[in-house]
């Protein structure tokens, strides 16, 4: 047994603690730069396109100081700090390449190191929310730009000349006169020196000196790493001395454990002890769930230990948890008066004056998000501090946790990230974490492996909540639709936070509900009451799912039933390019996923645009064989706006294919277009799957599925291979918005509005599974 | 009883139904091999065992008695096997973690079938899932390493 190859280094390259980084480090010497002007001191104040954004409202807030994030050694290697999770979506090398392409970084002398939780040194660290681009573009620029301008200050100094005369250029500051360079790497003791300039003392580039940002020619920083299978995830995480567990969780929740065979568990070789951990009644935040672990030599052996254990649980008031009964119940609230949380005009004296009034309801069941990495941790507590590696999306979040968890304070916590084999929500919670944290304490400081399985997984995640939405329309005699209501019923995630809200909350609401940009004089939403059994998570992209899904194919049965193109109706109901403001009209608040309204408000010239662009792309209203047939969708969300048209062909059997998916998507400012197309591509997956194979329903309260065969999601050829992306292009004063989620909420509704289209058939509950062939 | 992983002579006296899976990960730190369901579904601790893809997961030890194992590690020297290489250029990954199964079980499907036509590339991938959707670049990786390969 050898594991030389981690000797000596760490598992993923983070930042540490005892690193002293060459280069650009706080230096507190001499300072050189107050004689110096830097040459863009400009007098108007800068030309940093400075917009507001909500991240200076979240945890950390935001840090942009060089010294901080970027170092260079004397060979001329530059290494940037890559502060945000990367989960897939690619912001481990974007954000950096950002900071990297500003201060004339060359992409093949670059670094990545990836920093440890720790909010107040870099800002907000919560890869959610389709943040990191949106919230980050703007600091890892100013980032980039002051590193340039201190590069030059160092290099005037080097030249002994003044700042005019020199300019940052491909690695090098050259000597603008004499045409003499000399390499940042010689620079680097220098620059050190150097004060970071104030926001008013930079100059971002001109779009057009760009090297990098909106090109696509920089490809993913692990790729190499990943191809080679040398890349770590929390699940490779191996410490020395480290032992490995499985916990038997409670599978209802609330439960408790009342009887197990601890004899029996520790009658397995390799097992070594037995540790019963204590669930934390609701709301629970990321609490661990609770149960008993078994902590072994191996994880074979902590698996044949849980086997063996043959808990007793006492299931608790959860145990009435059934989705079929829970649906039922969520019908009957969802037919009843609600609670009004937008409202515009008068939909009940709308209703009497209609000519044609149309009521249908909508389901979406709870999901999971089966990241194919199955969360994981490691964590060593002894000696009153705490090291934890893990695949964690919210690294300072999880530091805070793991301190509270144990009673002590947040400094003499480490989190190290690894990379994460998928997240999607899940891995904002860090209960897995928690758990390895208070097993490795039970073991005296041992470093303690906790491996979730599959079965884990699927059967303890945070789930993507269910859902029923009950829409009612009204025509009047000119065909246009008067008066819409939709009730939203569906169990809150707020349910970790607080005692249950048992009604969507301000920021579920906000996502794709209350926010509806749709052009109708009477407006109206409500949310009827849902009580959570289970812990409901975020899932990526959400509510949106749920409210897209009612709203989007709500249009294409308005546009059957009126005899109108479903794409022109659409854009009917979206009505002129304007600015759509519900500020007044909701009853509490519009949650604007944490940003200014005024920096992103709801515009509907942008969503029409890729609506527009999405048809003519797709070639919408050509004409299609028997059985064949497209839908479209759009929804803004996350401050971004993807319209999909989504081509089916159903046989004779009611089996679907989906030969072709087109997405439009305006996300403001982009800055690598490889990824965005990868992120749509991967959407479409996910949406598929959504769409037609997933779903998590509870008997008993406890979950009825366990593993990819009674949970399937998309395989390869299953559809969705061929996915054309169109991103809308815009300068960077056109605020970035988000890529990771946008892409999956239009999904649902334009490939049910494509079977519509190709059958007559309209399916209002998902999964498709097999209501074609029934 | 004796076997060899990556070319090199190993010996295993531990408990004959231990899976290849934990053998690979947690005696030998070959960590490449992913650990995605447990259950054969998912094919992310795809390896090859005298050449075929075989899912380590599923794979109990007794049954290497002899047998030579190729991790992703030992793929290839210098990570520029022909698969590697199209995955690379296709920058098929986002989150990475099925891909070293993906990239195994593309390998040894390529090296059955030199020229495999779309349809059989797309059954004999049908085994591994990747939750990110990296599909139609993976199947256009494969396409280009059979002709390279």
């Amino acid at each position: 047994m050898s594991f030389s190859k981690y000797k000596d280094q760490p598992l993923i390259k983070n930042v540490s603690r005892r690193d002293i980084l060459k280069g650009i480090v706080s230096g507190g010497g001499f300072v050189v730069a107050a004689q110096f002007l830097p040459r863009m001191a400009v007098a108007d104040g800068g030309s940093v396109n400075q917009y507001k954004t909500g991240a200076d409202g979240m945890p950390g807030g935001v840090v942009w100081n060089p010294q901080v994030f970027v170092s260079i050694a004397k060979d001329g290697t530059v290494t940037i700090v890559s502060h945000r999770s990367e989960m897939g979506t690619g912001s481990r090398t974007s954000l950096p390449m950002v900071v990297a392409d500003e201060m004339e970084a060359d992409w093949s002398k670059v670094k990545i190191v990836q920093a440890e939780g720790d909010e107040p040194k870099y800002g907000n660290q919560d890869t959610d929310g389709s943040r990191s681009v949106r919230h980050f573009i703007q600091p890892m620029r100013w980032c980039g730009a002051a590193t340039r301008n201190m590069l030059e200050q160092a290099g005037a100094v080097y030249f002994t000349c003044s700042n005019m005369e020199v300019r940052a250029e491909n690695h090098k500051v050259v000597h603008v006169p004499s045409g003499k360079s000399v390499g940042y790497g010689e620079l680097a003791d220098i620059a050190a020196t150097m004060k970071v300039p104030s926001l008013k003392q930079i100059a971002l580039k001109d779009p057009k000196d760009f090297r990098y940002m909106g090109k696509g020619n920089v490809q993913l920083y692990d790729m190499r790493d990943i191809t080679m299978g040398t890349a770590t995830y929390a699940q490779d995480v191996h410490v020395d001395g480290m032992k490995f567990a499985v916990v038997a969780r409670p599978p209802v929740l609330g439960g408790k454990a009342v009887k197990w065979d601890e004899a029996a568990a520790m009658k397995v070789p390799g097992v070594i002890k037995v540790i019963p951990i204590n669930g934390t009644p609701m709301p629970a935040k990321f609490a661990p769930l609770g149960g008993v672990a078994v902590v072994a030599n191996s994880t074979w052996a902590a698996l044949k230990g849980r086997e063996a254990l043959k808990v007793q649980w006492d299931d608790g008031p959860n145990k009435v948890y059934d989705s079929v009964k829970f649906k039922a119940a969520m019908a009957e609230q969802a037919r009843r008066p609600g609670k009004i949380e937008r409202n515009e005009g008068d939909f009940e004296a709308a209703v009497k004056t209609a000519d044609k009034v149309i009521e249908r309801e909508y389901y979406v069941p709870h999901g999971s998000h089966a990241t194919m990495e199955p969360p994981a941790a490691v964590a060593k507590v002894a000696g009153g501090k705490a090291e934890v590696w893990a695949c964690v999306q919210s690294p300072g979040g999880t530091r805070g946790d793991v301190a509270s968890t144990l009673g002590i304070p947040e400094k003499d916590v480490r989190v190290n990230v690894t990379l994460l084999g998928g997240g999607f929500g899940r891995k904002s919670k860090c209960d897995f974490a928690l758990e390895a944290a208070l097993l490795s304490k039970a073991m005296g400081g041992t470093p303690i492996k906790v491996v979730w399985t599959r079965e884990d997984d699927i059967q303890h995640a945070f789930y993507h909540s269910v859902s029923y939405q009950h829409v009612t329309a009204a025509i009047d005699k000119n065909k246009k639709v008067i008066a819409w209501r939709q009730r939203s019923v569906s169990p809150s995630l707020m349910s970790n936070f607080m005692p249950d809200p048992k009604r969507e909350s301000a920021l579920e609401l906000g996502l794709g509900l209350i926010d509806t940009p749709f052009n109708v004089p009477n407006l109206r939403l409500e949310t009827g009451e849902a009580v959570a059994h289970t812990r409901i998570g975020w899932f990526r992209s959400v509510n949106n799912i749920p409210h897209a899904f009612a709203m989007q194919s709500m249009i294409g049965e308005l546009a059957a039933e009126l005899g109108k193109d479903p794409k022109d109706f659409l854009l009917e109901m979206i009505g002129p390019g304007r600015i759509v403001d519900p500020r007044k009209t909701v009853t509490s608040e519009l949650w604007n996923y944490g940003d200014p309204f005024e920096t992103y408000p709801i515009d509907t010239a942008r969503m029409r645009a890729v609506v527009e662009r999405v048809a003519k792309e797709a070639g919408w209203g050509k004409k299609l064989p028997k059985g064949e047939g497209m839908g479209i969708a759009v929804q803004r969300s996350f401050q971004t706006y993807v319209a999909s048209v989504v081509h089916v062909k159903v046989d004779g059997k009611g089996n679907v294919e989906v030969p072709r998916v087109d997405s439009c998507i305006d996300c403001g400012f982009h800055i690598n277009p490889e990824r965005i197309h990868s992120q749509i591509e991967g959407a479409a997956v996910m949406g598929l799957s959504i769409a037609k194979l997933t779903q998590i329903t509870f008997k008993d309260g406890r979950v009825q599925q366990s593993n990819f065969h009674d949970y399937p999601v998309l395989r390869i050829g299953q559809g969705a291979m061929d996915v054309r992306t169109y991103i809308m292009p815009h300068p960077p004063e056109v605020p970035a918005a988000g890529v990771g989620e946008p892409g999956v909420p239009p999904f649902a509704p334009a490939f049910c509005n494509a079977i519509f289209a190709a059958t007559g058939k309209r399916i209002r509950e998902l999964p498709l599974g097999d209501q074609l062939s029934a | 009883m004796k076997l060899k992983v990556n070319q090199q002579d190993r010996s295993y006296e531990g408990d004959p139904q231990m899976p290849l899976m934990w053998y690979l990960r947690d005696e030998l730190g070959l960590t490449g091999t992913k650990f995605g369901c447990g259950t054969g579904l998912c094919g992310a601790c795809t390896v090859h065992v005298d050449g075929k893809a075989a899912r380590a997961c599923v794979t109990p030890m007794a049954d290497l008695s002899g047998k030579s194992v190729t991790t992703i590690e030992g793929l290839s020297a210098d990570g520029n096997h022909p698969v590697q290489k199209a995955w690379r250029s296709a920058n098929v990954p986002q989150c990475g973690y099925c891909q070293p199964g993906q990239i195994m079980n593309a390998a040894a499907l390529i090296a059955a079938n030199k020229n495999p036509s779309d349809a059989q590339i797309l059954e004999g991938m049908q085994g591994n899932i990747c939750r990110c959707g990296c599909y139609q670049r993976i199947f256009a990786a494969i396409k280009t390493a059979a002709k390279e390969a």
